[in-house]
């Protein structure tokens, strides 16, 4: 059989059996980091998507908290309540059930502000990419001058005028969406320019310029014909911007800018648990903190995975 | 290498005057600065004299060309919070900023470079690994972590470390320092850890992957056969040719430095510049926003710049380059 009928052959066999026999399954299945980072991030998708299920108290059931549970110590230490498996905080909220709320938050944050970034960036690429001329040295600037700033001070610009143009208490309404703004500003340059560059080499392939003769208009030709072609490395950027993404929103919300402390993010919470660091209430800081960074780290790791898989010159 | 400089200069003021744009049109338009400037019950007369007092009626190009003009003369405006004028405030807090960056960088280069190199001679040593391990750490762990999990240990628990401030500073004019002084010393070592650990690991993973690549090359070969010693193949003939892209790297590391340092000085109320910056975005203090955006994009010109320029002293091939041309 010739190698192009061998492909026939596997196209017919459906989507299973291609996803058994892939490189990236068994390079998946070879690297143990791989499968623990993988289970971390689903547990936390998991645990944050279904928190009000999962979670044995409801931090913001205002009626549920008595100042009495406030500042319990985690389960192993003196004076422990066995209904709060880490402890509670000042106000007696539970810390664990706030974690979960939290993860909720910062996963939620994470993901819509890298899906804009994706969207914005790539469609960006594209068009700087296959149209090229002056379009793409216009993108392209903006990309540069916008790569020179550091996310974390775009996104404090961005409040402040948010700020001086809402008001504070109507930023805090919008503070969601506020944060996904700045953040998705950021982080769009990677994904333009990755794009730009794999398109700048689909263009001149056959199979577009065959798409050009026959009068496919050229936005299909992007979005049908070499999106698909340029998609891969998209994915591995989105991983590690979700790891970097979710780092920016704690940064915030720790200095205090970001989700306001009604619906405490991660951030968040070591923001509130700060304060108590030195009274000897370790747990309230510090157990928020840990689970940040071990959710961060594992979405590194996936993404680092991710990156050595799909380059198949690094094998 | 004179058109050169020439042509990076112009685009230098080129982003220069972008951001001043931008400055402009937050100063200008968001938030009405007359209204910072009056109480509730002063009139609408009153207010529109004022307003034509400080020419806010004036064509806006007219506006903006003043503007750039008094920022070039750093005046920059008094702050709605403090009612001081702009350049005082961040004069007074820009030397506790510039050192903590500054050693933070300096610390970041001292130890990531020997383990860059160390980790990409001895790929598979233990010690290799545990650089390895640490430095994703580093990149994992939020910078606020950092610092509060430095402070519960080394101020909470061990009691070894000031958790806050600057400790006792001298001053040298309008420069103040905590260099010279123990509590000053003590104070720093928490802060610029916190800042310059994120740094020291993307320096030692970058050196560590241009030396994997560097001792592959032809020319290690050859010095090896020649029979150089280990050390002068390592450092004098490899070391050298990763230079490049740690300068520009770190170089660009220097500018965010300086925009991280907002989130090291709100966790050891570090009284600097980031500090300053995050209460006035807090209270709207459009003045020193618009001055600080100014501030960190002026350095980051700055210091693209002189990187663009350390190229022609690292990189001999280039002056050959122009030379020929």
């Amino acid at each position: 059989m010739s190698p192009i009928s061998d492909d026939l052959a596997m196209e017919r066999r459906g989507l299973a059996f291609r996803l058994r026999q892939s490189d990236m399954l068994h390079s998946f299945l070879r690297s143990k980091i791989a499968m623990l980072s993988a289970l971390i991030t689903l547990a936390a998708i998991i645990g944050a998507t279904f928190a009000p299920w999962l979670a044995p108290h409801d931090p913001f059931d205002l009626a549920s908290l008595s100042i009495l549970d406030s500042q319990l110590p985690p389960l192993g230490m003196e004076g422990a309540d066995p209904r709060y498996l880490l402890g509670t905080d000042d106000q007696g909220r539970d810390v664990f059930s706030g974690i979960l709320y939290g993860a909720r938050i910062s996963l939620a944050v994470g993901f819509v502000s890298v899906l804009l970034a994706a969207v914005v960036g790539v469609l960006l690429g594209l068009v700087a990419g296959y149209v090229g001329g002056r379009t793409d040295a216009i993108i392209m600037r903006i990309a540069e001058v916008q790569l020179t700033f550091p996310a974390i001070l775009i996104a404090l610009l961005i409040d402040g005028v948010a700020r001086a143009v809402f008001g504070n208490l109507d930023r805090e309404r919008y503070a969601f969406w506020i944060l996904v703004l700045s953040i998705a500003l950021s982080f769009w340059v990677q994904f333009a320019r990755t794009v730009r560059g794999s398109t700048l080499v689909e263009r001149n392939k056959e199979y577009v310029q065959a798409a050009r003769l026959i009068g496919i208009p050229p936005f299909l030709i992007m979005i049908r014909h070499v999106l698909p072609n340029v998609i891969g490395p998209v994915l591995v950027i989105a991983t590690i911007s979700l790891g970097l993404a979710i780092i920016t929103e704690a940064t915030l919300s720790f200095l205090g800018v970001g989700i306001p402390p009604t619906q405490p993010s991660l951030g968040t919470l070591v923001r509130i648990g700060n304060d108590f660091l030195f009274s000897g209430e370790w747990w309230i800081a510090m157990f928020p903190g840990f689970a940040l960074a071990i959710l961060v780290l594992a979405v590194n790791l996936l993404g680092d995975w991710l990156r050595d898989a799909l380059n198949p010159k690094l094998r | 290498m004179l058109a050169f400089t020439i042509r990076r200069l112009l685009q230098a003021i080129g982003v220069m005057l972008v951001v001043a744009l931008i400055s402009f049109t937050l100063f200008r338009y968001v938030g009405d600065p007359v209204n910072q400037m009056v109480g509730l019950d002063t009139s609408l007369e009153q207010r529109e004299a004022l307003r034509e007092q400080l020419g806010l009626n004036d064509p806006v190009l007219v506006q903006f060309a003043r503007f750039v003009t008094r920022a070039a003369q750093l005046d920059f405006g008094t702050s709605y919070q403090f009612r001081q004028p702009v350049v005082d405030l961040i004069g007074r807090r820009l030397p506790a900023t510039l050192e903590l960056s500054l050693v933070s960088a300096l610390l970041a280069l001292l130890c990531g470079i020997p383990m860059g190199v160390y980790t990409g001679l001895n790929r598979d040593s233990l010690l290799s690994k545990l650089f390895l391990s640490i430095s994703l750490l580093g990149i994992s762990l939020p910078t606020f972590f950092i610092g509060i999990l430095l402070i519960f240990l080394f101020s909470v628990t061990l009691q070894w470390l000031p958790s806050f401030g600057r400790g006792e500073v001298v001053d040298f004019g309008w420069w103040s320092t905590g260099l010279l002084t123990v509590s000053g010393l003590k104070a720093l070592i928490l802060p610029s850890i916190t800042l310059g650990l994120f740094q020291m690991t993307l320096i030692m993973r970058l050196v560590r992957s241009e030396m994997l690549e560097v001792i592959r090359t032809d020319y290690i070969k050859f010095a090896r056969a020649r029979g150089l010693s280990q050390r002068s193949i390592h450092f004098r003939h490899a070391l050298k040719n990763t230079l490049v892209p740690v300068i520009t790297i770190t170089g660009l590391q220097l500018g965010s430095i300086i925009a991280f340092a907002i989130i090291t000085e709100t966790v050891f109320q570090w009284p600097g510049m980031g500090l300053l910056f995050l209460q006035s975005v807090q209270n709207v203090d459009i003045p020193v926003m618009a001055a600080y955006l100014m501030l960190i994009a002026f350095l980051f010109v700055v210091i693209n710049l002189i990187v663009d320029l350390l190229y022609f002293v690292v990189d001999p091939r280039l002056r050959v380059e122009r030379a020929s041309h």
